[in-house]
C-alpha cells in the first residue's frame, strides 16, 4: 500500500469511527431505550474501522510518513480525533472499502482483542464513572471528542502508559468503547 | 392461481391511509399480515394500533374486479410504557402481528411490541338481546315487586359491530426487544424471539413460558452476535429456526432438549473474500427468516439480497437473488443515513414459486424461482388507478441512463417498503410504503 493511499484508508478509517460514536452516543436517547442489535453492529464496524486505521497507520510508518496522528492519539483516542480530523468534508468518499489492506488482518484482529481486554479491565474503573457522566451531560455531540477532552485530563495520563499497549495507547479507549457497549445496554 | 410470478400483469387494486405527504409517526406501518385463508388483512403501526381489512365478497357481475379489501376492526393494541427500574419508555409500536387459525367464528390473532404480546380475539355481533323481563330498556333492573311475568327476550338483528377484546397478555418474560413471533403448527403453542432469547408460550398461559434458547453470553463484553428473526415449521410442531446478525441460520429440534442451544442444523454460506468491506457484517446480518409453505425451504433475508435454503443442505443456499446490488458501491452513505440497518422482510407466493421483498425508493421485488426471472414494481400515488397496470423499473447502476430508467443516485431512500405480503392463495398482495398499505392484484383475463 502506498503512502497516500494508506492515508486514504486511514481518513476514511478515522471518519467511520467518528460516525459510529455520534450514532451510538445518539442511539443511549432514543426512544426504546439501547437496541442491542444495533449496538452490537456499530461496535463492529468501530472495531473494523479502528483495525484499518491502525493497519493503514503501521503502513504509513513504514514508509516513512510522519506520525503526526500518534501524539494526539496518546492523550485518548477521540479528543484526538479532534485535533486530527480537522476538516473531514472535503475527503473523497472512495470505494475505499476494496482497498482494504490484506485479508491477515482478521487474525491481527482476534490478537489484538485478546491483547486488549485484560488491558482495559485495568482501564475500566477510572473511566466508567466519567462515561456516566458524560452520558447525562451529553445530547447528541456530532464530535464526541470535544466532550471527551474536557471530562478527562486525567484520562489521558491513565490510559496511555506508550510502551505497555500492544498497538498504541489511544486504541485502549476505543476498545473500551467497543467492549462497554454492550454492557452498558 | 395464474402462471409464474415474474410473467404475471399486476395491477393497482386499493391504496389505504392518508394521502399527504407529512407522515406522523404514528401511522407508519410496522407489519402486514394476511390470515390464513386470506380474507383478513392485518396491520400494525408505530402508535400501536392494529387495522384489520376484510375482503368483500367477489362480485360476480364484475369478474374482472377481484374483491376489495375495507376496513373490519380498528383497535389500540399496545400503550407506551414506562419501565421504571430502567429508565426505559417501551415503544407501543406492533413489531408483528400473527394469525391463529380459525377454530369457531371468532378470528384470533398474536399482536407484539418490544417487551408483551397480546392474544386479540376478534368477533362479531349482528344480534342483540331485546325484550328484557327484568331490566328496563337502559339496562337497570326493575324493582322486582313490579314484576308480574316472565318473558324470554329475542334476538334482533342489528348491524354489524366488530369487537376487538384482549384474551391473554404475555407480559414480562423478555429483557431485549422482542422481534419475532411464531405460532406452532399445534396451534397451542408458540414462541417469541428477542435478541438473545426464545420463550416457549402455551396460548392458554400467561404466567410462564420456557425458555428454549439463550444464547447470552456470560460475559456480556463477549457478545458477538444475536437473534434476529426466529419461525416455527409450518407442519412439524418440533421444529423451528431462528437466523443471527451473522447471517447464520440455526434449525432446532425440540425433542432434542429442553434448552435447544445446541442447533441440529447450521446453516451458513461461507464469506466470499471479495466483497468484504466495512460494513460486511452489517449487510450479511439476517433481518428476516420465513419457511416456505410447503415446509421444505426457507427464505433469508439480508441487507443486498434474499436467499433460499433447503433444509436438507447447510452448506450453502440453493438459490440467492439480488435485490438491489448497486448499493454495495454506498455502502457508506447508507452507514450515515442509517438505511444499512434497515430491516427488510420477505415473503413466500402461496405455491412457493415467488418470493418477494422489497427496496427502496417505494420498489419491491419477485423473483420468479421456476423461471428464474424477477421484476421490479413502485407502489406510488402516480400508478394508482383502478385496475392500472405496473409497469416494471429498472435501476440504472452506472452508465448511461436508458430512457425510464433511475439512477441509483436519484432513489428516494427516505420511501422505503419493508413489509409485504403475499395472500396464501390467489395472486394479491399487501405492500406497506412508509404509511401507506397498497393492495395489488394480478390481471385477470
Amino acid at each position: 500500500m502506498s503512502a497516500t493511499t494508506a492515508m486514504e484508508v486511514n481518513a476514511e478509517a478515522r471518519r467511520i469511527l467518528a460516525v459510529s460514536i455520534s450514532k451510538l452516543y445518539a442511539s443511549r436517547t432514543q426512544r426504546g431505550g439501547l437496541r442491542l442489535h444495533r449496538s452490537l453492529l456499530l461496535s463492529m464496524v468501530m472495531r473494523s474501522a479502528r483495525d484499518i486505521y491502525h493497519s493503514s497507520r503501521e503502513s504509513e510508518e513504514l514508509w516513512g510518513a510522519q506520525p503526526t496522528s500518534e501524539e494526539p492519539m496518546e492523550t485518548g483516542s477521540c479528543s484526538g480525533e479532534q485535533t486530527v480530523l480537522p476538516e473531514p468534508q472535503p475527503e473523497p468518499q472512495p470505494a475505499m472499502i476494496s482497498a482494504e489492506p490484506p485479508s491477515d488482518e482478521p487474525d491481527s484482529e482476534d490478537e489484538g482483542c485478546d491483547g486488549e481486554t485484560a488491558e482495559d479491565k485495568e482501564n475500566m474503573s477510572p473511566t466508567k464513572q466519567s462515561r456516566k457522566r458524560r452520558g447525562k451531560a451529553a445530547a447528541a455531540p456530532d464530535f464526541l471528542p470535544s466532550k471527551r477532552a474536557r471530562l478527562e485530563p486525567g484520562e489521558e495520563r491513565h490510559a496511555a502508559p506508550p510502551g505497555s499497549c500492544r498497538a498504541g495507547a489511544g486504541e485502549s479507549l476505543i476498545a473500551l468503547s467497543l467492549n462497554r457497549v454492550i454492557p452498558a445496554f | 392461481m395464474a402462471g409464474p410470478g415474474a410473467d404475471m400483469q399486476w395491477c393497482f387494486s386499493q391504496v389505504k391511509g392518508a394521502i399527504d405527504d407529512d407522515v406522523a409517526e404514528a401511522d407508519i406501518i410496522s407489519t402486514v399480515e394476511f390470515n390464513h385463508t386470506g380474507e383478513l388483512l392485518a396491520t400494525g403501526d408505530k402508535g400501536g394500533r392494529v387495522v384489520i381489512f376484510q375482503q368483500e365478497i367477489e362480485n360476480k357481475n364484475q369478474p374482472q374486479f377481484r374483491s376489495e379489501y375495507n376496513v373490519y376492526s380498528t383497535f389500540q393494541s399496545h400503550e407506551p410504557e414506562f419501565d421504571y427500574l430502567k429508565s426505559l419508555e417501551i415503544e407501543e409500536k406492533i413489531n408483528k402481528i400473527r394469525w391463529l387459525p380459525q377454530k369457531n367464528a371468532a378470528q384470533f390473532l398474536l399482536s407484539t411490541n418490544d417487551k408483551t404480546i397480546k392474544l386479540w380475539k376478534i368477533s362479531e355481533r349482528d344480534k342483540r338481546p331485546e325484550g328484557y323481563n327484568l331490566k328496563e330498556e337502559d339496562g337497570r333492573y326493575k324493582d322486582p315487586n313490579a314484576i308480574t311475568g316472565l318473558r324470554v327476550p329475542v334476538l334482533i338483528p342489528m348491524d354489524l359491530m366488530v369487537e376487538a377484546s384482549p384474551r391473554r397478555v404475555f407480559a414480562n418474560a423478555h429483557t431485549y426487544h422482542i422481534n419475532s413471533i411464531s405460532v406452532n403448527s399445534d396451534e397451542e403453542t408458540y414462541l417469541s424471539a428477542d435478541d438473545l432469547r426464545i420463550n416457549l408460550w402455551n396460548l392458554e398461559i400467561t404466567d410462564r413460558s420456557f425458555n428454549i434458547v439463550d444464547i447470552k453470553p456470560a460475559n456480556m463484553e463477549e457478545l458477538t452476535e444475536v437473534i434476529t428473526a426466529a419461525e416455527f415449521h409450518p407442519l412439524q410442531c418440533n421444529t423451528f429456526v431462528y437466523s443471527s446478525s451473522k447471517g447464520t441460520i440455526r434449525l432446532c429440534d425440540m425433542r432434542a432438549s429442553a434448552l435447544c442451544d445446541k442447533h441440529s442444523k447450521l446453516f451458513e454460506e461461507p464469506e466470499d473474500p471479495s466483497n468484504r468491506s466495512f460494513f460486511s457484517e452489517i449487510i450479511s446480518s439476517i433481518s428476516d427468516v420465513k419457511f416456505s409453505h410447503n415446509g421444505r425451504y426457507m427464505m433469508t433475508r439480508d441487507y443486498l439480497s434474499v436467499k433460499i435454503w433447503d433444509l436438507n443442505m447447510e452448506s450453502r443456499p440453493v438459490e440467492t437473488y439480488q435485490v438491489h446490488e448497486y448499493l454495495r458501491s454506498k455502502l457508506c452513505s447508507l452507514y450515515e443515513n442509517d438505511c444499512i440497518f434497515d430491516k427488510f422482510e420477505c415473503c413466500w407466493n402461496g405455491n412457493d414459486s415467488v418470493v418477494m421483498t422489497g427496496s427502496y425508493n417505494n420498489f419491491f421485488r419477485m423473483f420468479d424461482r421456476g423461471q428464474r426471472r424477477d421484476v421490479t414494481l413502485e407502489a406510488s400515488r402516480e400508478n394508482s388507478k383502478p385496475m392500472q397496470v405496473l409497469k416494471p423499473r429498472k435501476v440504472c447502476a452506472g452508465g448511461k441512463r436508458k430512457k425510464d430508467e433511475i439512477s441509483v443516485d436519484s432513489l428516494d431512500f427516505n420511501k422505503k417498503i419493508l413489509h409485504t405480503a403475499w395472500h396464501p392463495q390467489d395472486n394479491i398482495i399487501a405492500v406497506a410504503t412508509t404509511n401507506n398499505l397498497y393492495i395489488f392484484q394480478d390481471k385477470v383475463n
